[in-house]
């Protein structure tokens, strides 16, 4: 959020002070984006107590296999994201590009993974709309899971999605030396924010692909 | 203008300030000046003001005849709809903390400007984009599905231009968002030193009630527009009852934030009648620390009551009870507000100036807005009249009764330091009785309207309602020519208003302790806070006076 | 055209109690509202600015008068709220031997069904004197059925039944509403309640239109449909009996009990598969698409008269 790197922002009165604030956005950011996954998991709630059965033979329809995969995998890209501030912290250039770019290696596996789930869901018709086609009495209540399996994992992918963007910018920023050992919070912020995204996937895999299933 | 005269010189401007030290078109759409973005805001909600009020002359030129013949019905519904969208998202949403907030709250805290300021200027372009998409969805024909979009019939019945406007209306979220976010951190970071929390004004606690509703239930109505979007598009299924969906769930999404939203209009207005009130009687605000907490407890409390919207919904007996029983806690805060506000007049020095009129126009529509409310709290008067006129007249005492009345209080209060130069006093109070007389015969009537059962949303109507409803759409021409008035003389005055000087009400707050108009970096020393707000009785108010003309 | 009425008609039993609290509220608006503008209108003269260098006093506040008022309006609230809650929850309920009445709702009109087969769109006959029940739903989406006279309204939801009930006190003619918005021409979904007196009543319910009873059209339905090929007396495993079903508390597969009301037969038509009843298989196909709410109303009238057997308890 500062004009030049490095430097306080002529509205902050000093670094700590701008430090204070980016951080207190962030939360507050995070804050934001809890109520709006909030709405999403009201809403799977509901359905899924108004119609078990069905969200559990949607839920089979998943594969727990690739959404394990998913899940390890961005661990991994919490870790080296975490490992990206630390790196930050001690000021070290190279340190922080090479963690970035492997955390955003881990965000393209995911994506990757999560995209070849999704075709294989275009391919046997699963998705909601028109051309849903399932064999099932209750077709029409699978049917709802799946809608908020697309809505869900939509919303969390395209959040990655902007936190590649993110990481690609600080990259740039990290190689014109932009950061040092006072001066580190656009990091640290966009590492904030990259946790928050891999918590929600932490309760989205077993909420979608596990619960109830057998 | 009675507190210009006296044994000051005239005032004179500054010889730099923000509106003229840099020029072009460039330097007003780049800006990161809070206060020019704050003026980017008000420019542009005044636009959609004016937008929005055209609608609603259809609507009351409309309702002169119970026979729905001046417009087609989908027209009509149309208009009805887009008034509600233009005026709750696009005006009243960002009128106050959006253009005002955003001018003041850096002044009154003694910061160069808001945390972000960037972030600021983003969310003036969301806004925008936000209101273009919308805008854009009236061109595509209108949409016909009311403000509140409810299911199945938005989702999947109606063929109007859906999609358009909740993806308008979920990009504005996010400048409602972003400005929230700004405004916490800006308050919790930057204030000056000496200004902790029990020292700061009370419209920046009621700004901060009010960024914590639009940071904690602006998401929730994004996510319920998004999946009615998606359901419009693609049908998906959600809220459509023949795939099992639940209609109901939209309501409960719907309502988790515009209940609250009703909250994010009203209390920055409680906040500007703080202000006035104490100015204008020269007194501190009678019990401020209740009135600071109030607006905490309003906000929180309008989170636990989204389903008294939803009483004869279906939802069950009890349900009904519990959110009842919760709604009328908030029915408490805003007493509290009301009779602190009348008290602070006890022994004061009360002048009659425009911003004090609409101050106390302000408690006065609100008392009666508010009181009504325990009608709509109370379940089986609710039965009733839920989704009547009642229900209409109620929301416009206390979105235009308060919430506009304190937007035009905070307008005229603060233009001196917004523009440099006086409004025309006598015109200003003019203009405040028209709108007071013109508002109360145009809502009045649709009280008894709405208990006599004339249903919300109708554009034709059986005969006996037709008296009440020509003095309504009577009292709505007064009042839309109130709005008229100050519109024009405001504009007027940018030129050839007289100086005003950095304090011409002899106010406190550090707002006018900086020259009218400030400059860009608002302060040339960062500001030292020993006193509490509203110290209208410390004997350094002259001093301060002699001060500030150097 | 130029009456000018500034109170609705009283035409049911809750009608009066609901006024009652509407008036006590109105005069508690009036009440505090002429006391807040007058405090403030005496206020602003006798304190009014008398010159330019006057400074008042400051008054911090006070404990006593926020707790004052603090305490005094929840009360009143309380006292509100515990009118309201208890006139609603006394409404709520219908009266046992109230006369079934149903109610389908669609763009832009109201599609009513007597239990003697009558049927009227737009219009709803019914008698004083007599509770009457409504068993509502919607075709299409959300509408709300509104009796300003009776003070009385109910949303009427796609996909579930809702209930209210009423009892007319008076002879006349009366709006009917829509009060939730549908579309286009909601303002045009409305029509009349005529109340009669109960021979008047009689004499139309007789009238010329009288065709089968809905129990008599819903007992034809299920064997069109086939339903009395696995739901009759001694059926055995194939499927329940439904004779003397209406009402009870039946136990499902899987744990847990439902009560068999109009909610529960329509969801086993539409979507068979979500409640079981214990001891029976998931076999029933569903009837989705097949049959309207019309149809299914009838149904439910059908399986509402079905007395259980002489001496059995099934």
């Amino acid at each position: 959020m500062s004009a030049r790197p490095g430097a306080v922002a002529h509205q902050f009165d000093d670094a700590r002070q701008q430090r204070e604030a980016a951080e207190l956005g962030m939360w507050t950011f995070l804050l934001t984006e809890l109520m709006l996954f909030g709405g999403f998991f009201v809403g799977y709630t509901a359905y899924r107590h108004a119609y078990p059965e069905a969200f559990i033979e949607g839920s089979s329809h998943l594969d727990v296999l690739m959404g394990g995969i998913n899940t390890g995998v961005l661990i991994m890209s919490s870790l080296t994201m975490a490992l990206a501030v630390r790196e930050a912290q001690l000021g070290r250039r190279k340190g922080i590009i090479i963690n970035l770019i492997l955390t955003i290696v881990f965000g393209g596996v995911f994506l990757g993974i999560k995209a070849v789930e999704y075709s294989h869901k275009i391919h046997e018709h699963l998705v909601p709309g028109p051309n849903f086609v399932l064999d099932s009495p209750i077709s029409n209540n699978v049917q709802l899971f799946f809608s908020f399996y697309f809505a869900m994992t939509g919303t969390h992918a395209f959040h990655m999605i902007i936190g590649i963007g993110l990481m690609i910018w600080l990259i740039f920023k990290a190689r014109s030396g932009a950061f040092n050992g006072e001066y580190y919070a656009p990091v640290e912020m966009v590492g904030l924010y990259w946790h928050f995204v891999d918590i929600v996937w932490i309760f989205l895999y077993p909420l979608l692909y596990l619960l109830g299933r057998h | 203008m009675s507190a210009l005269t006296g044994e000051d010189a005239p005032p004179q401007a500054p010889r730099q300030h923000y509106l003229n030290v840099t020029y072009g078109v460039r330097s007003w759409l780049l800006t990161l000046d809070h206060k020019r973005i704050g003026l980017l805001y008000l420019a542009s909600i005044t636009v959609f003001f004016l937008l929005g009020g055209m609608f609603a002359v259809m609507i009351r030129a409309e309702l002169v005849t119970p026979a729905g013949d001046l417009l087609q019905a989908e027209t009509y519904n149309k208009m009805f709809t887009m008034h509600g969208l233009v005026m709750v998202f696009f005006f009243l949403i960002p009128s106050i903390p959006a253009a005002l907030g955003n001018f003041l709250i850096p002044l009154m805290i003694g910061a160069r400007d808001l945390a972000f300021p960037r972030l600021n200027l983003l969310s003036w372009y969301v806004f925008i984009v936000g209101g273009l998409f919308t805008l854009f969805a009236v061109v595509q024909g209108g949409v016909d599905t009311g403000w509140t979009f409810y299911t199945p019939y938005s989702s999947t019945y109606s063929n109007s231009a859906v999609a358009a406007t909740a993806v308008g209306v979920f990009i504005t979220g996010f400048s409602s968002v972003l400005t929230g976010l700004n405004f916490i951190v800006t308050i919790h970071k930057m204030r000056a030193p000496g200004l902790t929390w029990f020292r700061l004004p009370l419209f920046v606690w009621a700004h901060y009630a009010t960024s914590l509703i639009m940071v904690l239930g602006t998401p929730v109505l994004t996510a319920a527009v998004v999946l009615v979007a998606l359901e419009h598009l693609l049908g998906i299924g959600i809220f459509d009852p023949k795939l099992g969906g639940d209609p109901v769930l939209f309501q409960h999404l719907f309502w988790f934030y515009s209940h609250p939203a009703v909250y994010i209009m009203i209390l920055p207005s409680m906040g500007v009648v703080s202000e006035v009130i104490s100015c204008f009687s020269r007194k501190r605000i009678f019990g401020y620390k209740v009135i600071a907490f109030s607006s905490l407890a309003i906000a929180v409390l309008g989170f636990l009551v989204w389903g008294h919207h939803m009483f004869v919904s279906g939802q069950s007996v009890y349900a009904g009870m519990i959110f009842s029983f919760l709604s009328f806690f908030v029915a408490i805060p805003s007493a509290i507000k009301v009779f602190n506000w009348t008290a602070t007049l006890y022994k004061g020095s009360i002048s009659y100036d425009t911003p004090m009129m609409y101050a106390m126009g302000f408690i006065g529509l609100f008392t009666i807005g508010g009181l009504t409310g325990l009608f709509l709290a109370s379940l089986a008067v609710d039965v009733h009249v839920h989704d009547t006129y009642f229900v209409v007249a109620h929301f416009h005492y206390i979105m235009v009764g308060g919430a506009l009345m304190g937007y035009m209080a905070a307008i005229h209060f603060w233009w001196p330091k917004i523009s440099g130069r006086m409004y025309p006093e006598g015109w200003g109070r003019f203009s405040a009785l028209v709108i007071f007389i013109g508002f109360n015969l145009t809502f009045f009537p649709q009280f008894i309207l709405g208990y006599l059962g004339m249903p919300r949303r109708y554009h034709a109507y059986p005969d006996e309602f037709q008296v009440l409803n020509v003095m309504s759409t009577a009292g709505a021409t007064i009042l839309g020519v109130g709005y008229l008035i100050p519109l024009i003389y405001l504009i007027w005055s940018m030129r050839y208003g007289p100086r005003a000087g950095s304090n011409p009400w002899k106010a406190k707050g550090l707002e006018w302790e900086t020259t009218s108009p400030p400059p860009t970096e608002n302060f040339l020393t960062t500001p030292l806070v020993t006193e509490e707000a509203y110290a209208y009785a410390a004997p350094d108010v002259e001093e301060q006076e002699g001060a500030r003309v150097g | 055209m130029w009456e000018f009425p500034l109170f609705p008609e009283q035409a049911s039993t809750i009608a009066g109690g609901v006024d009652s609290l509407y008036l006590f509220l109105v005069g508690l608006t009036a009440f505090f509202s002429v006391l807040i503008f007058t405090v403030i209108f005496v206020f602003a003269i006798i304190y009014r600015r008398r010159s330019d260098d006057e400074r008042p006093e400051a008054i911090e506040g006070s404990h006593a008068l926020e707790i004052f008022w603090s305490v005094v309006p929840f009360v009143i609230v309380m006292v509100i709220f515990t009118w309201g809650a208890s006139l609603y929850f006394r409404n709520a309920r219908s009266p046992d031997d109230a006369m079934e009445v149903n109610v389908v709702g669609k763009q832009w009109m109201w599609k009513i069904q007597h239990p003697e087969g009558r049927r009227e769109i737009n219009e709803l006959h019914v008698p004083i004197g007599r509770p009457v029940r409504l068993t509502m739903t919607s075709e299409d989406v959300i509408h709300s059925f509104y009796v300003p006279a009776f003070r009385i309204k109910m949303d009427v939801l796609p996909g579930r039944y809702t209930t209210a009930w009423f009892e007319a006190t008076k002879a006349g003619e009366f709006h009917l509403f829509c009060a939730e918005y549908c579309g286009t021409e909601h303002s045009k979904m409305g029509g009349k309640v005529v109340v009669l007196d109960p021979p008047a009543y009689e004499r139309w319910v007789g009238g010329e239109e009288q065709g089968e009873s809905l129990a008599d059209l819903g007992a034809r339905r299920f064997i069109e449909l086939r339903c009395e090929n696995c739901h009759y007396p001694g059926a055995g495993e194939r499927g329940p009996s439904l004779a003397g079903l209406f009402g009870r508390i039946v136990p499902l597969e899987g744990g847990g009990t439902v009560e068999a009301d109009e909610s529960y037969f329509r969801e086993s038509v539409l979507n068979p598969r979500a409640k079981v009843v214990a001891g029976f298989q998931p076999v029933m196909p569903t009837f989705q698409g097949q049959i309207s709410e019309e149809q299914l109303l009838e149904l439910i009238a059908y399986v509402r008269s079905l007395k259980a057997p002489q001496g059995e308890g099934r």
